[in-house]
């Protein structure tokens, strides 16, 4: 194992360290009155950073390792979110205002019976499985005929963009069984606990944690393999790839449904923390934003798209609240700037400060010296 | 069109008709007759007098007797004798003393001295009308409208007759169908006379009256005869009038596939207005994308210039020449090049600022435009409010004109001559002009350009606005279609990407057959599935549409790999 690697763990387990012990006690086991606790909200927030974090990930090994720029990575998100909302939906059971078994939308559309396709989602484990195959299935599908079919480059980013818009109209058709326009709200429990209580919110953010870590740890044990290299050859040159005996088609495929699946998890995560979950998440231009992130961050780094993520959805807390009406113009300056002059992104500016850092310390190490010398001379 | 609308119409037409004759017109014998109806004290005989005047077929009287309603029709007693004249004045509404017109003859009344005798309309007692001698007017008139040279005057007259759905109008319409000529005419009285023959209740006449309702695809007597299939449909088998139910069925499945091919027509047309719309803006994405080769995401937000452009062009020229003046009608031949221009201009600033750095990683110029169009999107939110505006199209752009049934818009028709004309310029620019071989040149292999002497920044610089000018000329159209807000080009650029992709980038002709077809399967599809399900179907359709041909219907020809 090399040093670039231990720095490379030694990141993950500080990750680890901090969101599974560090947060969680200072806002459980730390009395509230203490400078040193963390509130609910506070957690709440970064629990959510982390879930953007972990699409941020699964976007970066299609974008960032693979050259995949795709444009429809929220659509894997919301439907993992979606599937996951369907269980927490009917674990609201009768004390939705309509006092139904049925979800209150569904009242309110007038159904007398829950539809076919919601009945397994009464189990948690179904529920879970269907935040993996759900989002994974239809990247197979829409991946087998976008590769098939060489659509690459470009082209593969807006036929994406196109899979998200036509997938974010349907959601927002009412008779499409899933909330419409409103989606999923108001949930009350998951596995029988208040999802609100801090215990509940305190496991999901560990989980949020725990999911991002390992989802680190895979792409860096990714990239160690033939496969990993092999994944990066395409990115750089497709067409060697494919003269030297490589179907670049089940490569490419490959990757993609991994990605969908870490995105639709990343989903999963997002609904119990934020509690909601609408048509709005698979809108073309949050995908976008999602590129953003991963742009600001550093692309083909490992931990470039958190840190993009991270960043940017904390710039975005801070300026929705104290300028609203110039976030956007914040966040598209910050896209135009950063594509022109800071193609790397944040990551690339660590050599630089390295660099820099060496040399202060190089200039700090010899000022004694120097400071030695000049009152000697002088006197 | 109700009937009080159909009269207004029709009134002021015959007025204007009889005015311009002047007030010596009719057959003596008639003009005798309408004196004597002003001179009757019976109300009845003065009724049937006025319902004679019917058979003149002279529209003349229409006008004769609105004035009679209006009050402008007086009597002037000569002193001594017991004479009384009915006359009218020449020019009433003036207020100063007017030449006065005798009824009877139609000749100026003159005086005992022989002179032209002139009245002051206020200083005189009109002849009283009662309601039921007003009522017998307006049937009259509508009778001599059924004469009136005009032909639309005739053919709304018609129809107005037939659709009070009364036996007794059958006999007129009849006499008028043996001499009219006009088809429209025709085909009204036609259906004037079945569909009062159906009103009529006696089943032979109702049946031939369904075969002609039938036989000429009658619109407007369709609820007619799907009363009758109704009733018939809801007695039991054994009361049913078959041979009545039969007829109205034929006659009702034939008057539905009329209507269904007037709704295809109909939605050809919006179908190939849509595909113009996408067309115009298509084309500029065309030339950026399929050509240079960028991607424009801010492509969208030149249509939304384009629009504002329009929309302040609107508001100056108004405030500048008045709401409905000279200046409002003209504004929009103004604003179609300053849409083009501010549109360019933008274009042009932003190839210079942000894409001529972005030539060789074309997905991050995806990206920074991106980022230029949130900050246009919420610079307009801020500037010009989040809601949307209205831009009011000029009074020749309103309005439509009816081909047998099919609401043709002036807008959208506009649209579409202009969407021929800009593919027609784009076209001779790019293939018949030095400039565009220069960009031909340039997009093909900029190196081999730059060689040969062109200097290919500026030309990359023009192609951008260009492209960019041609979104600016979309969005002006779009302005005068709906309403012009921040987001306005965001519901056009996935659709016009496709547009592109699905055409094959690089080729105009391809944008042109794509944005026409894609334009006209949404409109077709809508209907069936709605606005949503028909725009998820096309995107549909497009993805599994490249599997098939993944360079799109014309893909450019090519010994490069990529």
């Amino acid at each position: 194992m090399n040093q670039k690697d231990k720095i490379q763990f030694a990141g993950m387990g500080a990750l680890i360290l901090i969101t599974v012990f560090i947060i969680p006690l200072l806002n459980g086991a730390v009395s509230s009155d203490s400078w040193m606790h963390i509130p609910s909200y506070q957690m709440n927030l970064w629990g959510k950073y982390l879930a953007y974090a972990i699409l941020a990930v699964s976007l970066n090994l299609l974008w960032g390792y693979t050259g995949l720029l795709c444009l429809g990575q929220c659509l894997f998100f919301g439907l993992g979110a979606y599937a996951f909302g369907m269980h927490l939906m009917l674990m609201i059971g009768e004390q939705g205002a309509y006092k139904s078994v049925l979800p209150d939308f569904m009242v309110f559309l007038g159904y007398t019976e829950l539809p076919a396709h919601w009945k397994p989602f009464y189990s948690f484990w179904f529920a879970s499985g269907a935040v993996l195959w759900v989002p994974g299935l239809v990247a197979l599908i829409f991946g087998f005929l976008a590769f098939r079919s060489r659509i690459r480059g470009v082209y593969f980013s807006i036929i994406t963009q196109a899979l998200t818009y036509a997938a974010c109209l349907l959601f927002y058709r009412n008779d499409f069984t899933f909330g419409g326009n409103n989606g999923f709200t108001d949930f009350k429990t998951l596995l029988g606990i208040p999802i609100n209580s801090d215990m509940m919110q305190r496991s999901l953010f560990i989980s949020s944690g725990i999911v991002l870590t390992l989802c680190l740890l895979f792409c860096w044990w990714l990239l160690q393999t033939k496969y990993g290299k092999v994944q990066r050859a395409i990115r750089d040159s497709e067409n060697r790839v494919l003269f030297s005996g490589y179907s670049t088609t089940s490569y490419k495929l490959f990757i993609f449904v991994v990605a969908a699946i870490m995105a639709g998890i990343a989903g999963s995560l997002y609904v119990p923390q934020v509690g909601i979950v609408n048509p709005e998440e698979i809108q073309p231009y949050k995908s976008l934003e999602v590129v953003v992130w991963v742009a600001v961050g550093g692309r083909a780094t490992l931990w470039g798209p958190v840190v993009g993520a991270i960043f940017v959805n904390a710039l975005k807390s801070w300026a929705t609240y104290h300028y609203p009406e110039f976030w956007i113009i914040i966040l598209g300056a910050l896209f135009a700037l950063c594509v022109l002059f800071l193609p790397g992104g944040i990551a690339s500016l660590l050599p630089v400060v390295k660099a820099k850092a060496s040399q202060f310390v190089a200039k700090f190490k010899g000022r004694p010296l120097a400071a030695a010398e000049g009152p000697g001379e002088s006197a | 069109m109700n009937l009080s609308n159909v009269i207004r119409l029709i009134f002021p037409a015959i007025i204007l008709l009889g005015a311009s004759h002047g007030f010596s017109q009719g057959a003596p014998e008639a003009r005798k007759k309408l004196s004597d109806a002003v001179l009757e004290p019976d109300l009845e005989k003065q009724k049937a007098l006025v319902r004679s005047l019917g058979e003149t077929g002279d529209d003349y009287f229409a006008v004769l007797f609105e004035k009679w309603k209006l009050g402008e029709v007086f009597i002037h007693e000569r002193e001594g004798t017991a004479e009384r004249i009915p006359f009218v004045l020449e020019n009433a509404e003036s207020g100063e003393p007017s030449p006065a017109i005798r009824i009877d003859t139609g000749a100026q009344l003159l005086g005992g001295d022989g002179k032209a005798m002139t009245f002051k309309a206020g200083d005189l007692k009109p002849v009283d009308t009662t309601r039921g001698l007003r009522a017998e007017m307006k049937n009259t008139a509508d009778l001599l409208a059924l004469g009136s040279k005009d032909v639309s005057v005739r053919a709304q007259s018609a129809a107005t007759i037939g659709m009070m759905r009364k036996s007794a109008n059958i006999e007129v319409l009849e006499k008028r169908l043996e001499v009219e000529s006009d088809k429209k005419v025709i085909k009204n009285l036609r259906e004037g006379i079945a569909v009062s023959r159906l009103a009529s209740g006696d089943r032979e006449q109702m049946i031939i009256a369904l075969k002609e309702l039938g036989e000429i695809c009658s619109v407007n007597g369709r609820d007619d005869v799907l009363a009758i299939v109704r009733a018939e449909g809801a007695k039991p088998e054994s009361q049913q009038d078959k041979e009545l139910y039969a007829a109205a069925r034929i006659a009702i499945t034939s008057i539905d596939n009329y209507l269904k091919l007037v709704d295809i027509a109909g939605t050809a047309f919006r179908g190939l207005s849509l595909g113009s719309v996408l067309l115009i803006v298509a084309l500029g994405l065309a030339i950026t994308f399929g050509l240079m080769g960028v991607i424009n995401m801010a492509h969208g937000e030149m249509i939304a210039i384009g629009a504002y452009a329009t929309y302040l062009t609107e508001k100056w020229m108004t405030a500048a020449f008045g709401a409905d003046g000279f200046g409002f009608e003209i504004y929009f031949i103004i604003a179609i090049p300053f849409a083009f221009l501010s549109a360019a201009a933008f274009g042009a600033l932003l190839e210079r600022g942000i894409i001529q750095f972005l030539y060789k990683r074309p997905l991050e110029s995806l990206l920074a435009t991106w980022g230029v169009s949130l900050i246009i999107q919420q610079s307009f939110r801020l500037i010009f409010g989040a809601s949307n505006r209205q831009v009011n199209s000029p009074s020749w752009m309103m309005g439509s004109f009816e081909v047998a049934e099919v609401t043709l818009g002036f807008n959208r028709l506009f649209v579409i001559l202009f969407a021929i004309l800009i593919v027609f310029g784009t076209w001779l620019l790019m293939t018949k002009t030095p400039v565009g071989l220069c960009i031909r040149s340039v997009m093909q292999n900029p190196q081999m350009a730059a060689c040969m002497g062109i200097r290919i920044s500026r030309v990359r610089m023009l192609t951008f606005a260009f492209g960019s000018g041609l979104a600016g000329l979309a969005g002006a159209f779009l302005s005068q279609i709906g309403n012009v807000g921040p987001a306005l080009g965001q519901s056009y650029i996935v659709d016009s990407f496709m547009v592109v992709v699905a055409g094959g980038a690089g080729n105009l002709i391809g944008t042109v057959v794509s944005a026409l077809t894609i334009g006209l399967f949404d409109q077709v599809l809508q209907p069936f599935v709605g606005p949503v399900m028909g725009k998820v179907s096309v995107l549909v359709a497009i993805i599994l549409f490249l599997q098939w041909r993944p360079g799109g219907l014309f893909p450019t020809k090519s010994r490069s790999l990529d």
